[in-house]
């Protein structure tokens, strides 16, 4: 400290220096010294990160704890001792006790491997599936050029889809299980592959945002026939089939209805504002159940008489309704959020309410409100697992009629396992795309 | 827009100027959506007329007050069979608001623990918070209330494990397949008062923290509040219940028959239930709670420590309140997606408002517009009670902030 402040000592020191010779003056700088050891490499890892106090040792230790009695136990029950071909839960049992000995209890996931198509077709006729094979196929086609600003995901996925089918009809030669590697899935991937191979850059993007508009009318005529298809009643959708169905229709829909709620909730005009306020604050006040129930029962009371039109279109009806008053909040959230400059901006360049709109006031907003609207979508997905309640068949519905059938009677957590692993893979998948989003547009923002 | 060219100061009407003239259009376009809207509803309600009275039913709420003919295992006030179905309305409205308010004390508890220890510097504890965190943020609430369901059920031993040779210890909390048992209060005379003095220490306690922050801020001087209260918690009600010869005893679950007896006895439905709902929001609010506390820049903590705050003071003066005003509106809007949610009660055969009123009922009944109205206009109510709370926790801190 002394030598910083210019005290009267400092003077003192003066005197000195030039009374007596100097002994030491540094020529050079000092090495750096190294850190202590302790506080580098692994050690230093883990004393910063695991042991920095005793309050953080002890919760590494208890943490240690609950890791060492979860995983063993659960790597030994779902991969250890696992069954992956057995005819029925009896038979898994036997086959477990045979390997393992009397009292050991492994995971049988034959119930997934025997029932995988029902769980993702429900009860669509076996020959005509490659139908929501291909409308899947196309749905990434569709999504791609929304998503990203090349097709080259596209390349890949159906690149991936390809190899994934070769893999698995070798697998299917050698195990003398039937399966042809020619299908119209094999021959969509290759086409879509190869066309986005070709036609994959940017400039290309808007030709392919025009399949994006057909794919719903594509989709409805692969699904549900007619035209040329062998119509499909609707009754016999099922398993993550509906799920899809339900979830991108609810997406695609919600997403422009909710972009007009938000726009009439913030206009001036206080009728319209009024019809949008009731209708956000009424479907956001009440559970998606009661509108399923509405669906179901309530309806046909409301439609002519004798009209009859079937539950998944109803319950397609409700949750689009639905998901579109959250979507407004969402939107609307962006459109506040945006500076009143750039309202101001638009009028000032005499644009007219929609082309101000549609040029300069929507893209900003949308842009902010990105998250948001991706964890809509995410909510809406797993909302969609609520039509088991009222008696459709999607992957939790499909829970009860299996375990209702004398071979699987007693099964519980694979079903239960494999259902939430589908789910938590595509909704993580959504958070994360809409994270990277977030940081590719803040990244444009700093520029 | 005022400036007139011709000499005509009124320019004569014209049909056309109802969609070219913005003096006119505005109203006109309202004028046609509310005209679209009141035939639309008209046409609704009258096709709902017309198909009633195709089915010979009518609309009619009088079978709130006949019998409703069915039980209900859960309930908070006494009911039988022979009561009317809105009485069984009023057991399931009480069973949601039983279900949303252990559910939103449970899933604050939880989210604020997780959230804090998301943000931990001990990196095996945040890893496995953030595992908590996707974990349940991921995957559909119906799929984790059917397997914590089905947890329960499978996994803890039923009641006739605990007789017999090597039987299970049954302890005051006891965990089995049908539900969990917990010891039930005993009030014997003289436990009122006890109450009674514990409600006025309550009292007291308030006070006494009004009158230290005047203290403070008059003369800087500082109370130990927490020890005082403390204190005052305690020591009243503890000296009243021994100086009234512990009025207030506890009911231990026994074993009788196939089943136990005495004690609180928590469905296993209820169980399931409340475990789910408040796992499920805790993940939320965890990453509220995390948004909150980075919120406050890091500025602030250093500005408390360069005034000599120490770290709890820093954490209770200068960051909580700050990150208060982040995560309390978006709290309270996860409060009502749990009591909304608490509708999938349903699918484990809890029986909450959905359960009787959109469910039994409306089955036995048929009643179908009137049971989802009235369903409908509950949860309604309920919205608007909590959003409004909200509404006013927002305006006062907006009025705190500037």
């Amino acid at each position: 400290m002394s030598h910083h402040s210019p005290d009267v000592s400092g003077v003192d020191v003066a005197v000195a220096k030039q009374q007596t010779p100097l002994h030491y003056i540094a020529s050079q700088q000092h090495p750096d010294q190294l850190p202590p050891p302790a506080s580098t490499g692994v050690i230093g890892w883990f004393r910063e990160n695991l042991f920095s106090s005793v309050s953080n040792s002890l919760l590494t230790v208890v943490s240690i704890l609950f890791l060492i009695w979860v995983i063993p136990g659960f790597v030994d029950w779902a991969i250890v001792k696992s069954v992956w071909n057995a005819g029925s839960l009896s038979e898994c049992r036997e086959l477990v006790k045979a390997a393992h000995g009397e009292g050991a209890s492994g995971a049988c996931w034959a119930v997934i491997n025997e029932r995988f198509d029902q769980l993702m077709y429900g009860f669509y006729p076996a020959e005509l599936r490659w139908r929501p094979n291909v409308a899947i196929l196309l749905l990434f086609a569709a999504i791609v050029p929304v998503l990203f600003k090349t097709m080259r995901p596209l390349v890949y996925a159906m690149g991936a889809v390809i190899v994934g089918k070769s893999i698995f009809a070798l697998y299917a030669a050698f195990a003398g299980i039937p399966f042809s590697f020619l299908s119209p899935t094999t021959y969509t991937a290759a086409v879509l592959a190869i066309g986005a191979a070709i036609m994959g850059g940017e400039d290309y993007r808007k030709r392919w945002v025009i399949l994006t508009f057909l794919f719903p009318v594509i989709a409805y005529f692969l699904l549900w026939g007619g035209f040329v298809f062998e119509p499909v009643e609707s009754k016999r959708f099922g398993g993550f089939l509906l799920t899809m169905v339900i979830g991108v229709t609810g997406i695609a829909f919600s997403l422009p209805l909710g972009v007009l709620l938000a726009l009439g909730r913030r206009s001036n005009l206080p009728i319209l504002q009024m019809i949008c306020v009731t209708f956000i604050e009424f479907i956001r006040g009440v559970p998606l159940i009661t509108l399923l129930f509405v669906a179901s029962v309530l309806l046909n009371y409301l439609m002519p008489p004798g009209t009859d039109f079937d539950l998944i279109l109803r319950v397609l009806i409700m949750v689009t309704l639905f998901a579109s008053a959250y979507m407004a909040e969402v939107v609307r959230g962006g459109l506040a959020a945006l500076p009143k400059g750039q309202y101001e901006a638009a009028d000032t360049l005499g644009l007219k309410y929609w082309q101000g709109m549609r040029l300069i006031i929507l893209p900003q907003a949308l842009k902010i409100s990105i998250p948001g609207i991706v964890n809509t979508f995410i909510g809406l997905f797993k909302d969609t697992t609520l039509v088991a309640i009222i008696a459709l068949f999607d992957p939790v519905g499909l829970l009860n009629p299996i375990r209702a059938d004398s071979n699987w009677n007693g099964i519980v957590w694979e079903l239960y396992g494999f259902i939430a692993l589908v789910f938590f893979i595509c909704c993580f998948g959504m958070s994360q795309y809409s994270q990277f989003l977030e940081r590719r547009l803040r990244a444009a923002d700093r520029r | 827009m005022s400036v007139v060219t011709s000499g005509d100061p009124q320019p004569v009407f014209r049909i056309d100027m109802l969609w070219t003239d913005e003096r006119y259009r505005s109203l006109f376009i309202q004028v046609i959506a509310m005209m679209v809207l009141m035939l639309g509803v008209a046409w609704l309600v009258n096709n709902a007329i017309q198909n009633l009275s195709d089915l010979g039913k009518d609309f009619d709420f009088g079978f709130l007050s006949q019998p409703a003919n069915y039980d209900i295992n859960q309930r908070l006030i006494d009911y039988t069979s022979r009561d009317t179905n809105a009485r069984a309305a009023a057991v399931g409205i009480l069973n949601t608001l039983l279900i949303a308010f252990l559910g939103c004390i449970a899933a604050t508890l939880i989210g604020v623990t997780a959230g804090v220890l998301r943000l931990s510097k001990n990196w095996l504890i945040a890893r496995l918070m953030t595992v908590y965190v996707e974990g349940f943020r991921n995957v559909p609430l119906l799929i984790w209330i059917l397997f914590i369901m089905a947890i329960v059920n499978e996994a803890l031993p039923s009641p006739r494990d605990f007789r017999g040779e090597n039987a299970l210890e049954a302890g005051s909390f006891v965990l089995t397949n049908r539900g969990v048992y917990i010891p039930a209060p005993v009030w014997e005379a003289g436990s009122s008062i006890v109450v009674g003095v514990f409600i006025v220490s309550l009292i007291a306690i308030f006070f006494m923290r009004r009158w230290a922050k005047a203290k403070q801020v008059a003369t800087g001087e500082q109370t130990p509040v927490f020890w005082i209260g403390l204190g005052l918690f305690f020591g009243p009600a503890l000296i009243a219940y021994f100086a009234f010869g512990m009025p207030i005893g506890l009911e231990h679950p026994e074993l009788k028959g196939f089943n136990f007896q005495g004690g609180i006895w928590m469905r296993d439905s209820l169980i399931a239930l409340w475990l789910a709902l408040s796992l499920y929001t805790g993940a939320f609010i965890a990453e509220i709670v995390r948004a909150g506390i980075l919120s406050v820049s890091h500025g602030q903590t250093e500005a408390a420590y360069a005034l000599g705050l120490r770290p709890n003071r820093t954490m209770n003066l200068i960051i909580l309140p700050q990150a208060l005003r982040v995560i309390v509106p978006p709290l309270i809007s996860q409060f009502l997606n749990l009591t909304k949610n608490s509708s999938l009660a349903i699918a484990v055969g809890y029986m909450d408002a959905t359960g009787t009123l959109g469910g039994i009922t409306l089955n036995q009944t048929g009643r179908e517009m009137e049971c989802i109205l009235l369903l409908m206009a509950f949860y309604l109510i309920v919205s608007l009670l909590i959003s409004s709370v909200m509404n006013f926790y927002n305006s006062r801190v907006k009025l705190v902030e500037r």
